[in-house]
C-alpha cells in the first residue's frame, strides 16, 4: 500500500487560509488503512482545524466527506456537488489522489493533507515499512526477495558497501543493512550461489528516472490513440 | 464575576464512575465544575469525543480509567492513555492548551482521589483561563 503521514495543523491552516469554505475529503483506499486519510482522520483533522481556525478568530466553514478512492475518476462523481459549493478541498489522499481530484476539478483548488512517504507495509501495529521503490524493473527474484534497491540506502545490486557494521547501515543505525538481509535470506534458501552471477547493469531509465511514466494496455484500452 | 471553569469527565464505568459514586456516599466535597459521563470502558474514548468537546467550549476535559494492569477489558486504559497522548498533540497544533487535557488512573474504591483529580483539574484549569472556544460556543448545559 502507499503509506502517508498528516501535515502539521499550522501548516495546512496557512494552506487553506485564503479559503472560506473547504470540503476536507478523506480516500477509502492505502490511506485508510495506514490510518493517515480515512473517514476517522477526516474526522479529526476537522476538528483540528476548526480549533485551530477559531483560536486565531477566523470564520471558516469546514464540510467532511470520505469516498471510496481518490484516484479514480468514477468514484469522483459521489461527491461532484460537495466540491462545486466548496473553495478549496484539502485531500487527504495520496500524491496520485490528490492530483486526480486536481484534475477532475480544475477550477476549484486543491491542496494535499498528507505526506505521501512510500510504497510499503504494516510492520507491526503502527509501524509501516517502505519495501518498494517503483523502479519499473523488479529484481526481487535474484536477491532472495529482499529488495536492493529498496532496503540498501545506496540500492546496490552487487553487494555491500563498506559501510556496514553490524547488519546496519551506516546511513542510521536504526536502518537493517539490505545487503545483510539479503545475504541471510539467501543463505537460509541455499541459495547463495546466486551472489556469484555478477548482477547486470540496471537500467535506471525505467524508473522515474526515466520520466514520468505511462503503462499502456491495448488490451484493456476503450479509447485508442489517434 | 470570577471564572468558573466547564471541565468535562470521561469516567469508566468500572473504576472512575463508581469511585465519584463512593466520593458521593461519603459525602466528600469536590468542585461543582466537573460533568461526568460515563463510558463503559475508557477504550470505548473516542478522540473525537474530546476534540468535540473542546469545540463546544468545555474548558477542560479530564479522562478517568482503571489502574494500569486493572482494565476491566484486559488493556481498554492504555488504549485511552494513547487516544489521549494523540489529541493533546492536536490540541497543541492546533494552539490550544494541551495542559486542557489529561488522562487518571484509579480504582473504583478510591472515591478520595476522584475528589482530588476533579480538584486538581479544576484548579489548573482555573489557572489557564476559560478555553478561547468558549466565548463563542453557546452556554454548555450537561
Amino acid at each position: 500500500m502507499i503509506v502517508a503521514h498528516r501535515k502539521n495543523i499550522q501548516e495546512l491552516k496557512a494552506m487553506l487560509a485564503p479559503h472560506k469554505r473547504i470540503l476536507i475529503l478523506g480516500c477509502g483506499g492505502c490511506v485508510t488503512v495506514c490510518l493517515a486519510g480515512g473517514e476517522r482522520e477526516v474526522g479529526l483533522l476537522s476538528s483540528a482545524l476548526r480549533i485551530a481556525f477559531r483560536l486565531d478568530g477566523e470564520q471558516h466553514e469546514i464540510v467532511e466527506a470520505t469516498i471510496e478512492r481518490q484516484c479514480e475518476n468514477q468514484f469522483m462523481e459521489d461527491i461532484l456537488e460537495e466540491v462545486e459549493k466548496a473553495d478549496a478541498v484539502l485531500s487527504l489522499a495520496c500524491g496520485a489522489g490528490v492530483q486526480a481530484m486536481a484534475e477532475r476539478y480544475p477550477n476549484v483548488a486543491v491542496y494535499p493533507g498528507l505526506d505521501t512517504k512510500f510504497i510499503g507495509i504494516l510492520e507491526e501495529q503502527g509501524v509501516w515499512a517502505e519495501k518498494c521503490a517503483a523502479c519499473g524493473k523488479c529484481v526481487l527474484g535474484a536477491y532472495g526477495t529482499v529488495c536492493p534497491v529498496t532496503r540498501c540506502s545506496k540500492a546496490l545490486l552487487s553487494g555491500p558497501c563498506g559501510g556496514s557494521r553490524d547488519g546496519r547501515c551506516e546511513v542510521s543505525p536504526d536502518i537493517e543493512c539490505g545487503w545483510q538481509l539479503i545475504y541471510n535470506r539467501l543463505k537460509a534458501l541455499g541459495q547463495l550461489d546466486k551472489l556469484l552471477e555478477p548482477a547486470p547493469l540496471a537500467d535506471w531509465s525505467l524508473g522515474h528516472e526515466g520520466g514520468c511514466r505511462k503503462v499502456i494496455r491495448e488490451d484493456q484500452r476503450i479509447r485508442t490513440e489517434p | 464575576m470570577s471564572f468558573e471553569p466547564k471541565i468535562l469527565a470521561l469516567c469508566c464505568h468500572y473504576c472512575a464512575y463508581a469511585a465519584a459514586d463512593l466520593a458521593g456516599s461519603m459525602r466528600l466535597q469536590y468542585s461543582p465544575n466537573v460533568r461526568v459521563l460515563r463510558l463503559p470502558c475508557t477504550g470505548k474514548l473516542d478522540t473525537a469525543y474530546i476534540l468535540k468537546a473542546f469545540e463546544r467550549g468545555v474548558d477542560g476535559v479530564l479522562v478517568a480509567g482503571c489502574l494500569e494492569g486493572g482494565c476491566h477489558f484486559q488493556e481498554g486504559n492504555l488504549r485511552a492513555k494513547k487516544r489521549t497522548g494523540l489529541v493533546r498533540q492536536l490540541l497543541a497544533e492546533a494552539g490550544l492548551e494541551p495542559e486542557r487535557l489529561e488522562m487518571f488512573n484509579l480504582s473504583s474504591a478510591q472515591g478520595q482521589t476522584f475528589a482530588e483529580i476533579v480538584d486538581l483539574m479544576t484548579d489548573r484549569v482555573r489557572k489557564l483561563g476559560p478555553s478561547a472556544l468558549r466565548k463563542e460556543s453557546k452556554e454548555i448545559t450537561v
